[in-house]
């Protein structure tokens, strides 16, 4: 006890150099802290952002991910409707799930033969309204919003494509598409309209163009049983999907429109069965749950179970990133501090060595003179850590309420400028402790030289 | 301390609280040695107040410091309070000054972040004495050097012969068997100084404690029951007042 109050009133004794010591602390703690709110609210946007999209778990023919883009058709899961009964059904399930949809991957051509331009695509069929489901998970709190699907009571033969399909195919102007400004080079003007055997199989479907045929496309694709089909399509949005290669690629029509085209009059199938859950932190559990109706169905089908770090490894490398950066922001200001405090104890040691030689003198042990010196640390450690966290908690708020709009990795629409410190309690713990240890580590050599003093020199020092 | 009145009945001699058989020291001083103290014996009688005397250099301090247990000789054997002192280790020396030395100094160090009470208070503490002893010993010691009213303050609001008044309460918080002294009048004015020595004196009768203390001041040998004249570090003689006279 005597101990501490010698070491306060210590510290107290050079206001100016301790506050400056404690400033030097505060504002790296506050750094690191910041830093950490704002890579957290990232991590936070992708994992919301990739849940939103993909679910927590989704259930696909085990060499889908990767072999499924070749051919996705030839890994398709039959009664996936009874699997979603059964997942469904299930008692711990029941309340853990938000919601359980299939989607159907393909991969096709699109072509807007009105402007002689066609392209590949991967589509996905989707139940638009499970999507607007999905998309209003927000297990964080976060301020922003996902955009709705405009499928959601659309029409069966409409669909949404990429903001980069629709550039390539011509469309931005129906589609009302920003900053896509049309190609200098013309289609070549002997190109056919529409191939002949492409209109033939057209024909066998029909679409109403309420919107005009400048949104008009056909999409040409290979079905279960190996021949080609088309269908033709009315899109109604280009919707920018964050990632160029994404939107390049990216055509979204309704689940049962384009299992009708690749199945025919067979048994429709899905590639995967999306599984959303309510809170993250309930993903073992869930898997837990979800692996013995996984094993009863996998008679005739080998099914396996990903989850969303797995089916989003560019998440998983974000995340890693982040961390990464973290670490070495920290190393870097963890090292700042340890220099400032061990010179601020080391000047305390020499302004101090007669007291020193005084204490031992008078029957202070040498691990009495180690502990006063390295309690100063830890003290210096421990205000300066705690004002960093005030700090980066005021300048948080004061950066959250400002609004700042801008566009995080992989997001589309701008969103407020967040810093997650004040929700963040493990990072505050983390940051404060680190910072202690480090304040009280670079004290222990200068309270180890303190010790080491002879008192002789100690009470002849000058 | 007036739980250590003088007996009523005359005691034996008590046992000398400080014996010094053949100590010499050297300092090593870059590529050259300078012996300090060259081969000295002396003995430190109980309830004594002796003094060192000599010039400067005459290694007055470096013998106290040995006899204080904060420095080791170089030969020779040191025997404080009955203990051999020099087969201690380190903690065992720290723990055998604060139970049997007290320190006053020339420049009186006192703590200068503690009061004027918690500085007599300090060594208590870390011999663990329990918070009620402290409350009695530590305000009865201050008023015996006359500072019961200035024990709330700070080294800084007190004057030199003030602090040194402080410091000499602290060394004998403890009950010490030997207080050690050097030129503790050294930074006073003659008059404060002469208060400060007849303080101590007064103390040593008191608290039947050991004090020595060193000067170079030849003023100083009329207070003192013994005195050891120290030159280029070798005993020039002592001169020993008998007891009796001396109280």
């Amino acid at each position: 006890m005597m101990t501490l109050s010698l070491a306060i009133r210590n510290l107290l004794r050079n206001r100016r150099r301790s506050l400056a010591t404690l400033l030097a602390m505060a504002i790296g703690a506050a750094s690191i802290l910041l830093f950490g709110g704002f890579s957290g609210n990232i991590i936070l946007e992708m994992h919301t952002r990739n849940v939103q999209r993909g679910g927590h778990l989704q259930i696909q023919h085990r060499d889908f991910f990767l072999f499924g883009s070749g051919n996705p058709t030839a890994y398709g899961i039959s009664d996936y409707n009874d699997i979603i009964k059964a997942i469904q059904s299930d008692d711990v399930l029941e309340n853990l799930i938000a919601v359980v949809t299939p989607t159907l991957q393909f991969g096709g051509i699109a072509g807007n033969y009105a402007a002689s331009v066609s392209r590949t695509v991967i589509g996905t069929g989707y139940v638009a309204s499970d999507i607007n489901r999905m998309r209003s998970w927000n297990d964080f709190g976060l301020r922003s919003k996902a955009p709705v699907s405009v499928l959601a009571g659309a029409p069966p033969e409409t669909a949404v494509v990429g903001v980069g399909v629709a550039r390539v195919l011509q469309m931005c102007d129906a589609l009302h598409v920003d900053k896509c400004a049309p190609p200098q080079v013309k289609a070549d003007d002997n190109a056919s309209a529409l191939p002949d055997d492409i209109a033939q199989l057209s024909l066998q479907e029909s679409v109403a163009t309420p919107l005009g045929p400048a949104r008009h496309i056909e999409v040409l694709i290979v079905n279960s049983r190996g021949a080609p089909n088309v269908t033709a399509l009315e899109v109604i949005q280009a919707e920018d999907q964050g990632i160029k290669e994404l939107d390049e690629i990216t055509l979204i029509t309704h689940l049962e429109k384009i299992q009708k085209l690749v199945y025919g009059a067979a048994q429709p199938r899905v590639t995967s069965i999306v599984i959303q859950l309510r809170h993250s932190d309930q993903l073992e559990i869930a898997r837990q749950r979800l692996q013995p109706i996984l094993d009863r169905y996998s008679s005739h089908q080998p099914l396996a179970l990903m989850d969303f770090r797995m089916l989003n490894p560019f998440f998983v490398q974000t995340e890693q990133m982040f961390d990464t950066i973290f670490g070495f922001v920290f190393l870097l200001i963890g090292a700042i501090v340890l220099f400032t405090v061990n010179n601020t104890m080391n000047t305390a040691v020499v302004e101090r060595t007669v007291e020193i030689g005084t204490l031992r003198a008078i029957g202070l042990r040498r691990v009495g003179i180690r502990r006063l010196f390295v309690t100063e640390g830890a003290l210096l450690g421990i205000c300066g850590a705690a004002l960093g966290v005030l700090l980066a908690l005021l300048l948080s708020e004061l950066i959250n309420r400002l609004d700042i709009p801008w566009v995080p990795p992989s997001m589309v629409e701008p969103v407020p400028l967040t810093i997650l410190v004040s929700s963040n309690p493990a990072l505050i713990l983390k940051t404060t402790l680190g910072l202690i240890c480090i304040a009280t580590l670079s004290a222990w050599w200068p309270a180890y030289r303190a010790a080491k003093l002879s008192v002789v020199d100690a009470l002849r020092h000058v | 301390m007036t739980d250590q009145g003088p007996a009523s009945q005359p005691a034996a001699p008590e046992a000398p609280v400080a014996l010094l058989t053949g100590v010499a020291k050297t300092y090593h001083m870059d590529a050259v040695d300078v012996p300090v103290i060259k081969g000295v014996d002396i003995l430190v009688r109980h309830a004594c107040f002796t003094v060192v005397l000599g010039p400067s250099g005459s290694g007055k301090t470096t013998l106290l410091n040995m006899i204080g247990c904060i420095d080791k000789p170089d030969a020779g054997e040191v025997v404080i309070a009955g203990t051999k002192v020099g087969e201690l280790s380190d903690d065992a020396l720290s723990d055998f000054r604060a139970k049997n030395i007290g320190f006053i100094f020339q420049n009186f160090n006192l703590l200068p972040v503690l009061s004027a009470y918690e500085n007599v208070e300090y060594p208590l503490v870390l011999a663990g004495v329990p918070p009620k002893i402290r409350a009695e010993r530590v305000p009865r010691l201050l008023e015996a050097v006359g500072l019961a009213d200035r024990a709330k303050n700070l080294p800084g609001q007190l004057s030199g012969g003030q602090r040194q008044r402080v410091a000499i309460a602290r060394a004998l918080a403890r009950k010490p068997k030997l207080v050690i002294a050097d030129e503790p009048t050294a930074n006073l004015d003659s008059q404060t100084g002469e208060a400060i020595l007849g303080l101590m004196r007064r103390l040593v009768i008191k608290n039947k404690i050991s004090f020595i203390f060193s000067s170079h001041d030849h003023a100083v040998i009329r207070s003192a029951d013994d005195t050891i004249f120290l030159k280029d570090g070798v005993i020039g003689g002592i001169r020993r007042r008998p007891m009796e006279a001396a109280t």
